[in-house]
């Protein structure tokens, strides 16, 4: 961004559970350093003054859920130079995206005593599924690590180093033997977007696929190979795909296609 | 008169050790046991090794560093087929009774991650610091046969070409080799295909094999080059007998006899090169993940990419090497998109650089029949395989199109 002023920057909040914004907030050590190289200009999470827009870069976190989303994140395009959605939430439409395999009404009528009040939309939809979205931070929630090094090649005018390969390069980089291949512990890794860092895999759990299907994801070998050798069962299967990016398409498409009725 | 009598002594004690070092040289054979093997660990130490050797690790045998020969795998063997890896602790007291394990020696000599330079600004200045690696020198224990040729591989690519890498070169240089000969293998090794093992032959500083039987617990121990040479002069082995040669012959044919997995290598580089649209790499792109577990273990899988960042304030950069895989998209990014955007095709890539196009490049093939690629593929996809049924495929074609043309 060539330009004299510090570039400002807010940060928005739709369905979600603030957990991303917290990584930002988490950048403890290095909070000073975003608050030198930006102009922190709206996020109430941090500060309660608001400047007004239009601002230069725009953190989304969350999906839409409510008709009055769907409008508002018009708003924010509208006033944001760079959009980025942060979070699994808002690049896939996160674990509420469970909603869009079941009936919503059935829910609200069950959960609210006057559910008439509620105005909901059926289905959780990811940002870019409503405006143009410039990029797309992966995680549940987002690596501290990648939204810095986001923020500093957007400030600097550089790309972004960050990879949408398997989180098995991270894994094996990180000197893990495979858990899958050695304990036969199912692991979503091999389709997963990396960005943790392999964090389950090196505690000895199988990835949940926070960040979404990586880069030209396959997942139905990897159904086929844990249901065969690995006593993975059907409904287990559903499961394994249906948890923080439940609607990103290959997810979604992989436990459809394990679903009995 | 003492000066004299302590010059005079030490006169005595350098011959002394001048007449035991003339006695042994390299090619010698000894026969030592557990404890005389542990004096060549502290006699390492001593000349300031770092000790990487096999060691259990979450149910895997794998390098890492070790003190003592109690961190070796006593009694631990283990088991490996297509995509599954086990280990097995038995009651035996063997130290080296398993094969390769999940990683390798590139981890050492090319790490995952190696920052190259740094760079500051600061008033107008602008300046680059070259990143030269502090290195304390390793002693690599219980490398295996394919292992090591798979360093000679790496060595030829890496140092030998027109752009050297001066850091795998460094790293390489003050490497120390105690190798192992197999006296086991899984169902994945097909090192007597590719010409690599079970037995060390050469680029090494002392050898292994270990003997065990009921009462007995001993190891041949040959010495290859100066440096092995200089570690054990001073420690007063025996030479091995010719029994326990015989013994150490014996462990090696059985080991030999025992591998059955089979890479027909004959034209395989022709066939492999003429069946770039060959429709069974559609068949493996259905299998295979492109999750690039199979490079991350091949030891002699060298891909590496560039990462240069900067700080917040764009007054630090740096340039980051870490190892790449062929079967990303970025890998094959060139203006305008990927190159290789299927799964099958990336598999293609790959096996047919291993096997066909570095012989090309390097004068040797890329594959050293270690079987990682094999064991560590989350959906056991087997390279030996895939070659078996190509060659049979285009051969069937082959006579298909030959009997149409009588
Ligand atoms: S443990 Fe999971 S992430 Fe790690 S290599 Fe194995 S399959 Fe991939
Ligand atoms: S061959 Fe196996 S290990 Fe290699 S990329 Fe394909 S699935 Fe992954
Ligand atoms: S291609 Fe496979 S068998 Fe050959 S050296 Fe690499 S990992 Fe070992």
């Amino acid at each position: 961004m060539p330009s004299l002023k510090k570039p400002t920057l807010a940060v928005w909040k739709f369905a979600s559970c603030d957990g991303c914004q917290l990584s930002l907030l988490d950048c403890e050590d290095e909070l000073l350093a975003v608050a030198d190289a930006v102009q922190i200009a709206n996020f109430p999470e941090a500060s309660r003054a608001v400047q007004k827009g239009p601002y230069d870069i725009s953190l989304v976190e969350g999906s839409i859920t409510t008709p009055h989303d769907a409008e508002r994140i018009h708003k924010v395009r509208r006033s944001s130079r760079y959009l980025i959605s942060i979070g699994s939430c808002s690049t896939a439409g996160g674990i509420q995206g469970l909603r869009n395999f079941a009936n919503v009404k059935a829910f609200t009528n069950t959960v609210y005593a006057h559910p008439e009040y509620i105005s909901t939309l059926k289905k959780s939809t990811p940002i870019s599924d409503h405006v143009q979205v410039d990029y797309e931070l992966r995680g549940c929630p987002v690596n501290k690590y990648q939204l810095l090094e986001l923020l500093s090649a957007l400030i600097n005018n550089r790309k972004p180093v960050i990879s949408a390969h398997s989180v098995c390069l991270e894994c094996k980089m990180k000197g893990n033997p495979c858990i899958m291949v050695a304990h036969g512990t199912p692991c979503l890794g091999p389709v997963t977007h990396a960005g943790c860092d392999a964090l389950c895999p090196s505690y000895n759990r199988g990835c949940f696929g926070c960040y979404g299907p990586k880069e030209t994801a396959e997942p139905a070998s990897l159904s086929r190979r844990m249901a065969e050798f690995h006593n993975v069962r059907k409904p287990e299967l559903v499961h394994l795909y249906r948890s923080y990016n439940a609607v990103a398409d290959e997810f979604k498409k992989e436990s459809e296609s394990h679903e009995t009725d | 008169m003492g000066t004299t009598n302590k010059a005079l002594e030490k006169k005595i004690n350098k011959k002394i050790s001048k007449s035991v070092t003339s006695d042994f040289q390299i090619g010698d054979n000894f026969c030592i046991d557990i404890k005389e093997l542990d004096s060549i660990f502290t006699a390492l130490k001593e000349k300031s090794f770092d000790l990487i050797g096999p060691t259990v690790k979450e149910q895997t045998i794998a390098f890492d560093q070790i003190e003592s020969v109690k961190d070796l795998p006593e009694g631990y063997t283990d088991e490996q087929s297509p995509g599954i890896y086990r280990v097995k602790k038995t009651d035996s007291k063997t130290l080296f009774n398993f094969t390769t394990g999940s990683n390798s020696l590139k981890k050492y000599l090319y790490p995952p991650h190696h920052t190259l330079w740094t760079a500051s600004r600061n008033k107008g200045n602008f300046t680059v610091k070259e990143n030269i690696p502090n290195l304390k020198p390793l002693a690599i224990i219980g490398l295996r046969a394919c292992d090591l040729k798979a360093m000679f591989v790496q060595d030829r690519v890496l140092t030998q070409g027109e752009y050297k890498d001066s850091y795998y070169q460094l790293r390489r240089n003050s490497l120390f080799i105690v190798a192992v000969n197999c006296s086991r293998s899984v169902s994945t090794c097909f090192c007597t295909s590719m010409g690599s093992g079970p037995s060390v032959t050469n680029d090494f500083d002392l050898a292994l094999t270990e003997l065990i039987t009921n009462t007995t617990h001993k190891f041949r121990l040959e010495v290859g080059s100066d440096k092995g040479l200089d570690v054990v002069k001073n420690l007063k082995f025996k030479a091995a007998t010719n029994k326990e040669l015989n013994d150490a012959k014996e462990v090696i044919k059985k080991t030999t006899n025992s591998i059955t997995r089979q890479l027909d290598l004959h034209h395989l580089d022709v066939i492999l090169k003429g069946s770039h649209d060959h429709k069974i790499w559609d068949e493996i792109g259905k299998e295979c993940l492109n999750c690039g577990n199979c490079t991350m273990a091949c030891p002699t899988c060298f891909c590496h990419t560039l990462e240069d960042t900067t700080d917040l304030t764009g007054s630090t950069a740096q340039r980051t090497r870490r190892w790449d895989s062929c079967f990303t998209i970025e890998f094959s990014y060139l203006h305008g998109g990927s190159v290789r955007t299927s799964s099958g095709a990336r598999y293609r890539h790959w096996m047919t650089h291993k096997l066909a196009t570095w012989i090309e490049q390097f004068d040797m093939s890329g594959c050293v029949g270690c079987g990682r690629c094999i064991t560590w593929c989350p959906v056991g996809i087997d390279i030996t395989e895939v070659a078996q049924t190509l060659r049979q495929t285009v051969l069937d074609e082959a006579h298909a199109v030959a009997w149409e043309e009588i």
